[in-house]
């Protein structure tokens, strides 16, 4: 036994802790450096789904079912895996639209319907108060149990005097909480950093907590998983929990409906929606978290099962209430410490959830319920309130000490009734509902206003047939013979065989048949007709977020404005000074100077719109904005035709955007042309020239020669003798010089003749030096050849292979130096190449000559030396050897001489 | 990411799971004796359950953003 006054000091310990926890957060948000902004923050606060009811009762589920506890945490690992596609289009909706809530969610897409808001704040006001009336009870159990006597007699709460409940000011207290780090002061993006980083803290204490237990329990008093687990298989009546079908009646359609209810709380319970989408802060947190949630789902449950089976060994069964496993076992070895470091995990479970849940619903009250009926009252629409930010701020803090205090009524009324202790399940299967028209209205734009609330009445009615009055007749509020005989005692209406259905549980069973009248409504009423042009307009801007930018709102929207009625409406809701901020800003977005140059114009409008959904809920801010602007409503066919015409608008510039590219390409393309011809332009007049020049020089020697001869003819026969050779000579060069023209000019548009032979490559080598012998001796050079031993063979044009041999060796044979001169001519067979090099020992070339060797008309040498030759022979070569598919190239070293290579594929022409 | 390769992954490891998750499978490890002294439903719900989570983040970590 713990006294009582420690465990009530620890407890609010405990909750000033997580007040300066918030506090600091909220503190350093103002300083602009957020301690939540990060992944890890964002997924430890969505562990507020594990509640005291995953805290205490999965023990008690698994000491009843056996592994039947895991279905509520498998359905989440299942709903994160479509997280990056549902939930950040949900997360991109509500920023885009400054949705805070699932109420507003609903309401904002089926055309800002206050009904349609109304309607699911009542379902989730019925659905979630008992849970929270449940978290309450934990920790008031939690409290009886540290305190009692003896932990081996299972006694149920007593409940005392409602002054000295601690549970109470437990509540109290909570409440506080929620009013300071949620309801502190108006914001359009209803963002709580204090109140996340609380409950991220709280996800770490809780987590900790019952995995200290968990391994006190596997670990300290038993000897691991596998001794508890053989000691469970020794007992008969624990064999049972380990094998799957023999402890539940369910079956596995009963456990593939948990899964897919626990999958749907996990979007559509309100805290999970404002901790994971109005809470977010950066939409790449996500990411992260759908592996990191699952994970810790996983650590939190490991040792659930071990627990439970180690609590029915020590006690038995039927004496101590599993639920309270984790309190009892500690206790009764002693381990006190242990037992009030675990009674604050199941304080922060229950508390981390008391919190969320009510901000959420609270809002939910505030904008869907309370706001709907003071924005139609004349007190407070017209003039008389010019100011209704104390207003609203009060009917948020009432909002959340009622729900609170609500939560704590229903617990002491409820006590020990089946109604609260089975409410885990059946609050899931409310808040399930809001699935159809939650997914329907944002991947569907079909569904209408009336579809949506016939679907979600028709849900919740048989919801409460099948699921909430039966818990009520088995807690004794209603006459239990309506579950026996059926309402009006038709047995075809029994509320938990409905229709005669039998064989499944009464969760599965209740959620087959309230989705399926909530899916047929929701489905059948819409199709009745065409949606209007609010709801089409609303739906488009839903199902398309991703496509549509942030003005695409606007568009929609017709009418005339004035500034000053806006900022005036603003101010109601947000105060002078904020409303003023924001308009600021976004003036100077659009790029206005002053406030009041600004046009009141659409954009203006829907600014205003969603500033101020932010803040009262998108229907009332409809409302509101409606009574201060002149607009014309939209029918279902300008909406389509604006849709239209933007779709056009946006296909024509896309359209535009890849003609201007394709023609920046084409440009380019034929700016490069442009240049390529400009310079074969250039080279053109370059040939042009070079040849004509080189046919004037042996022309002019020619005609100098031959008028010699004609204008004397005292001239000697020895003298006529030599001009006419030299005439021949230079009539030869000049035939050279214009066949190898023609050759080239053929080559290049490949209109030349090629007559392949099988040629022996040593004998071609040899044969072309034996024809320029004569050459060499004339420079008293030397040759010297290497020839391979095996003959390379190869299919080509023989003259062609012959005409550059002979370039190569005649252009080496002016090169050399005049004394010494030597040659050395090599054959190679490199497998698949046939090398030759001819090297010699001339001056070289210049490395800035290098790039021009096999340019046409570039000769070597200066002007002076320059060796004969039509400067054709090796651009004329390298075309030959390239038709061949090898390769010309040289190297040299000036001063050291210069090797002309080329090789040639050995396989070509075959 | 949103329609990318990630997000295709995504959805066929969803589905994989769901069958892993559900009967038929869970039926064939419905033993009533033990494996390494443990549950067979216990172990694999776990091992499997372990291993989901490692593949979805082996998924969405290697996304660049």
């Amino acid at each position: 036994m713990i006294p009582a006054w420690l465990v009530v000091a620890v407890s609010f310990a405990y909750l000033l802790v997580l007040f300066a926890v918030a506090h600091y957060a909220d503190r350093q948000a103002d300083r602009g450096r957020s301690v939540i902004s990060n992944p890890w923050t964002y997924t430890l606060s969505m562990a507020v789904y594990c509640t005291a009811w995953t805290y205490f009762g999965s023990v008690g589920r698994a000491a009843s079912g056996g592994l039947w506890f895991l279905p509520i945490y498998l359905g989440p690992t299942l709903a994160m895996m479509l997280a990056w596609m549902v939930t950040l289009k949900m997360i991109r909706i509500a920023k885009t639209y400054r949705i805070t809530t699932i109420a507003d969610f609903i309401a904002s897409r089926y055309g800002k319907s206050h009904l349609l808001g109304g309607l699911v704040t009542v379902i989730v006001v019925v659905g979630i108060i008992p849970y929270i009336a449940l978290q309450l009870k934990a920790i008031s159990i939690g409290f009886a149990v540290l305190t009692r006597t003896s932990a081996e007699h299972f006694e149920p709460v007593q409940m005392g005097s409602w002054l000295q409940d601690s549970t109470l000011y437990v509540a109290l207290a909570l409440a506080l909480f929620t009013v300071l780090f949620g309801a502190r002061h108006l914001d359009a993006s209803e963002r709580h950093e204090g109140m996340v980083a609380a409950i991220a803290f709280e996800s770490v204490v809780k987590l900790l907590a019952f995995l200290a237990v968990g391994a006190f329990v596997t670990y300290g008093i038993y000897d691991g998983f596998g001794d508890i687990f053989s000691r469970a298989y020794a007992n008969p009546e624990l064999r049972n929990l380990l094998s799957f079908e023999t402890v539940s009646s369910s079956g596995y359609g009963g456990w593939f409906a948990l899964i897919l209810l626990a999958m749907l709380s996990v979007i559509f319970l309100p805290r999970q929606f404002q901790v994971t989408v109005v809470e977010n802060v950066n939409e790449q947190h996500l990411k992260r978290a759908i592996w990191l949630f699952p994970a810790y789902l996983l650590l939190i449950n490991i040792f659930v099962l071990p627990i439970a089976l180690g609590g029915l060994l020590h006690f038995g069964r039927g004496g101590v209430d599993p639920d309270t496993f984790v309190l009892s076992l500690p206790l009764s070895h002693g381990q006190e410490a242990l037992a009030l470091l675990v009674f604050v995990g199941g304080l922060s479970a229950a508390t981390g959830m008391v919190i969320v849940e009510t901000i959420a619903v609270s809002t939910m009250i505030c904008n869907d319920l309370v706001m709907p009926v003071v924005l139609r009252s004349k007190r407070f629409s017209g003039e008389l309130r010019p100011d209704l930010t104390g207003l609203l701020l009060a009917i948020r803090r009432g909002a959340i000490l009622i729900v609170v205090l609500l939560g704590y009524l229903y617990f002491r009324l409820a006590g020990e009734a089946y109604a609260l202790v089975s409410i885990g399940l059946i609050s899931f299967a409310a808040v399930a509902q809001f699935a159809p028209v939650m997914l329907g209205g944002m991947y569907w734009r079909g569904g209408t206003r009336p579809g949506a609330l016939a679907g979600l009445m028709a849900g919740f009615v048989v919801w409460a047939y099948t699921l909430m009055l039966p818990s009520f007749a088995k807690s004794g509020w209603l006459d239990p013979g309506f579950l026996e005989q059926g309402a009006f005692g038709i047995a075809f209406l029994k509320p938990e065989q409905l229709f005669g259905l039998v064989g499944l549980d009464n969760i599965s069973h209740a959620l087959f048949w309230s989705l399926t009248a909530n899916v047929a409504f929701y489905v059948g009423i819409s199709l009745m007709r065409v949606p209007t042009g609010q709801e089409a307009s609303q739906a488009t801007l839903f199902v398309d977020v991703f496509k549509r930018d942030k003005g695409a709102a606007a568009t929609l929207w017709r009418g005339r404005a004035h500034v000053d009625d806006l900022m005036q409406l603003v101010s109601r809701f947000l105060g002078n000074a904020r409303a003023r901020q924001l308009f600021g800003r976004y003036a100077r977005e659009r790029g206005v100077g002053t406030i009041g140059e600004m046009p009141g114009d659409a954009g203006l409008v829907q600014f205003v719109e969603t500033q101020l959904a932010g803040a009262i809920g998108s229907a009332s801010a409809r409302v509101m904005v409606a009574s201060v602007v002149q607009e014309e409503p939209l029918g279902l066919d300008e909406v389509m035709n604006i849709l239209d015409e933007a779709s056009q608008v946006r296909a024509y510039s896309r359209e535009l955007e890849e003609k201007s590219r394709a023609l920046e390409t084409a440009t380019s393309e034929l700016r490069e042309a442009n240049e390529q011809l400009k310079e074969l332009d250039r080279l053109k007049d370059d040939i042009m020239s070079s040849v004509t020049h080189e046919l004037r020089t042996p022309l002019t020697s020619i005609r100098a020669l031959s008028e010699m001869m004609f204008d004397d003819p005292e001239i000697s026969i020895d003298d006529r003798q030599r001009f006419l050779g030299i005439i021949v000579s230079e009539t030869n060069r000049l035939t050279r010089l214009v066949n190898q023209v023609l050759d080239l000019a053929k080559i290049e548009a490949g209109h030349a003749e090629w007559h392949n032979t099988d040629i022996d490559m040593s004998e071609l080598v040899q044969h072309a030096i034996d024809a320029t012998v004569q050459l060499f001796r004339d420079r008293q050079a030397t040759v010297e050849l290497f020839l391979p031993d095996e003959a390379p063979h190869l299919l080509a044009d023989r003259d062609r292979l012959h005409q550059v041999l002979l370039n190569l060796l005649s252009n080496a044979a002016k090169f050399v130096p005049k004394e010494g001169g030597a040659v050395t001519v090599t054959l190679r067979n490199e497998g698949d190449e046939i090398r030759v090099d001819v090297k010699d020992n001339g001056p070289g070339i210049a490395a800035e000559f290098m790039p021009y060797v096999f340019e046409k008309f570039r000769q070597g040498g200066d002007q002076k030396d320059r060796p004969q030759g039509t400067g054709l022979g090796l651009p004329i070569s390298r075309q030959i050897v390239e038709h061949f598919g090898g390769r010309m190239w040289v190297e040299s070293t000036p001063g050291q001489g210069a090797q002309f290579s080329f090789a040639l594929p050995a396989n070509v022409g075959t | 990411m949103r329609r990318g390769l990630s997000s295709q992954r995504l959805i066929a490891v969803f589905m994989t799971s769901a069958m892993l998750f559900n009967y038929p499978i869970i039926s064939l490890f419905d033993g009533s004796e033990p494996v390494f002294g443990m549950p067979p439903i216990f172990l694999y719900l776990f091992a499997i359950w372990a291993v989901l989570i490692g593949l979805v983040a082996l998924i969405v970590e290697r996304t660049p953003k």
